[in-house]
């Protein structure tokens, strides 16, 4: 996913004068193309993340369309009040490409674990995220970010995450994907959780429940309409992501922001600190968030339901 | 030091006092330190058009001690940029002039700022857009003494030597106080020359309220042809009226009365 994603900035930075890449202290072999063939395009400026959220909102207001790669903590947490008000505030056309969203750095402990990232964001005014679900979602997402207004945050996965989405229905930018009809239940997804989700919506289908899949590639502005038209009697969220200010609570403020009261559970990371290392896999695992425990999640809100 | 100011640079700071009566408040004595580092900027070094603020070729220049906003309204209402009458809607709730400056509000102001820390790598970027697209177009950008501890003006100085940027000129307003008192006191910045050459700059050193020499030396930017320029300007904190001068208290002043404001003007025009 983060190959594709840079590599589309590439492609798109080749044909587009406007799109400039800004790495911080990337791989040697990060974008060579772009920095031999477009060498004004292409920056790389060292740990200095504050600096460089800020410089590119200067050349974004002067017409440039600046991606910004490192890693997602550093772009969230380090430069935030950056964030807020040269990129929010200003509302230029800054995009940050987030490596290692949610526990894909589980070796490298809490300095990496970018588990709070959409919860930070989705405070700042005229911010929009992406999480996308594959490579192929990725393509089609980068395509569309050089024609949004204000700033783009894009959280990367780990990168060789099954391709699950499909190219119809046509992708836009603040539009769910309905992946799954829903019947009994609608689980609410975002990111790589998709893989997750329609696992578990695979195992509920053989028990004879019919579980619906709503995947939220944009997490800001998070579709409404769609949570509203596909809620189910049981309504579950799952995300790699701690459960305050994430999916599961936006998703909650808007059913009951309707008056739909459905039963309903989020799946996600506690309020706490890793205590382990392991691997994305296994985080996933300690913080039950898998397609086990979101198939027994569904089907225990469903019994509770037909009481 | 001058020390008795010129009738336009009592003007400028009739205009202030004039804005912090209609708001009630205001940095007075940010403003006062500024003054005539703008005036020299927008009355003989910048190129603008006040009539079409976004002009492409226009030089940027941007206030990042937004706390001194005071001081650039009066010069941009002074130069036509918006009518006079906006500096009496000062923090006024159907007023485009606030506590600090915003780019989408205030004709020619360039960024947002009052968070200290953010103008120089936005100018920095302002910077190198224009050496990127060969446009001839210059960047001003005026920095607090205070505002100098923050980590970003050392990020963007390393950013700015690195590209450079000999288009990229920073002011440091330093009249050397801050909130709490002396910045000797609360994180001193000496040797501060010697820290912006050893961060690849080259430096100049003028008194910040002379006319003359302020624009002596920003007509010689850029002083080296491949470095960002830096110049220290030797400011007093208030100045212009003696009881302002190096008074704390005049660092930010809310609930300002009209016998206080009528104070300022009447020393403004007797002392």
């Amino acid at each position: 996913m983060r190959k594709t994603s840079l590599d589309m900035v590439q492609e798109m930075a080749l044909r587009d004068p406007r799109i400039l890449f800004i790495g911080s202290d990337l791989g040697p072999d990060t974008l060579k193309e772009l920095k031999v063939q477009r060498p004004k395009q292409f920056l790389m400026e060292g740990v200095s993340e504050a600096n460089i959220v800020s410089m590119a909102a200067g050349m974004a207001m002067e017409g440039w369309i600046p991606y910004i790669n490192t890693i997602a903590t550093f772009l969230t947490r380090r430069c935030f009040e950056q964030i807020v008000l040269d990129l929010g505030l200003h509302k230029t056309k800054v995009r940050l490409i987030a490596s290692g969203g949610g526990l894909v750095y589980a070796p490298l402990g809490p300095t990496h674990l970018a588990i709070d990232d959409i919860a930070i964001l989705r405070t700042v005014p005229n911010m929009t995220i992406l999480a996308p679900c594959d490579a192929d979602e990725m393509r089609r997402l980068m395509l569309l970010t050089p024609d949004v207004d204000g700033p783009v945050y894009i959280r990367l996965g780990k990168g060789g995450d099954p391709v699950v989405s499909r190219a119809e229905p046509a992708c836009e930018i603040g539009k769910a994907i309905l992946l799954r009809e829903p019947g009994d239940a609608l689980i609410v997804t975002t990111g790589v959780c998709l893989q997750v989700a329609l696992a578990a919506a695979a195992e509920l289908g053989k028990a004879g429940i019919s579980a619906g899949v709503l995947h939220c590639h944009t997490l800001k502005p998070l579709d409404a309409d769609a949570i509203l038209k596909h809620a189910a009697p049981v309504v579950v969220t799952i995300e790699e992501h701690i459960l305050i200010g994430g999916l599961g609570g936006a998703v909650a403020e808007i059913l009951l922001g309707a008056g739909r009261a459905p039963r309903f559970a989020r799946i996600g990371i506690p309020d706490a600190f890793a205590d382990q290392y392991g691997s994305q896999a296994s985080l996933m695992a300690r913080y039950s968030i898998t397609s086990e425990n979101l198939a027994a999640t569904v089907t225990r809100l469903l019994n509770q339901t037909h009481k | 030091m001058a020390d008795v100011l010129d009738q336009r640079s009592k003007e400028l700071r009739r205009m202030i006092v004039r804005a912090l009566a209609a708001g009630k408040r205001g940095h007075v004595g940010a403003a006062f330190s500024v003054v005539e580092i703008l005036r020299a900027l927008y009355d003989d070094i910048l190129k603008y058009d006040a009539k079409n603020p976004r002009w492409e070729d226009r030089d940027r220049c941007i206030l990042s001690k937004g706390h001194g906003c005071l001081a650039l309204y009066a010069l941009l209402a002074d130069k036509g940029f918006f009518p006079e009458a906006e500096l009496e809607k000062f923090c006024a709730s159907d007023g485009i002039l606030g506590g600090h400056p915003e780019y989408k509000k205030v004709p020619g102001v360039e960024a947002s700022t009052g968070s200290l820390g953010h103008g120089m790598s936005i100018g920095a970027g302002f910077a190198l857009s224009a050496k990127l697209k060969e446009q001839a177009h210059r960047v001003f950008v005026i920095l607090g003494d205070g505002e100098c501890s923050e980590g970003t003006i050392w990020e963007a100085a390393l950013f700015a030597a690195k590209h450079q940027l000999a288009n990229l000129t920073i002011l440091v307003d330093y009249n050397k106080q801050q909130t709490y008192g002396a910045i000797a006191e609360v994180q001193g910045l000496e040797p501060l020359i010697d820290k912006w050459e050893a961060f690849g700059f080259a430096v100049g050193e003028v008194d910040g309220h002379d006319i003359d020499q302020l624009r002596d030396v920003l007509s010689m930017v850029p002083f080296e042809p491949r470095k960002p320029n830096a110049i220290i300007c030797h400011t007093v904190k208030g100045r212009g009226v003696s009881y302002t001068e190096g008074n704390l208290g005049w660092h930010h002043k809310a609930r300002v009365s009209e016998a206080e404001a009528a104070s300022l003007l009447a020393a403004l025009d007797t002392e």
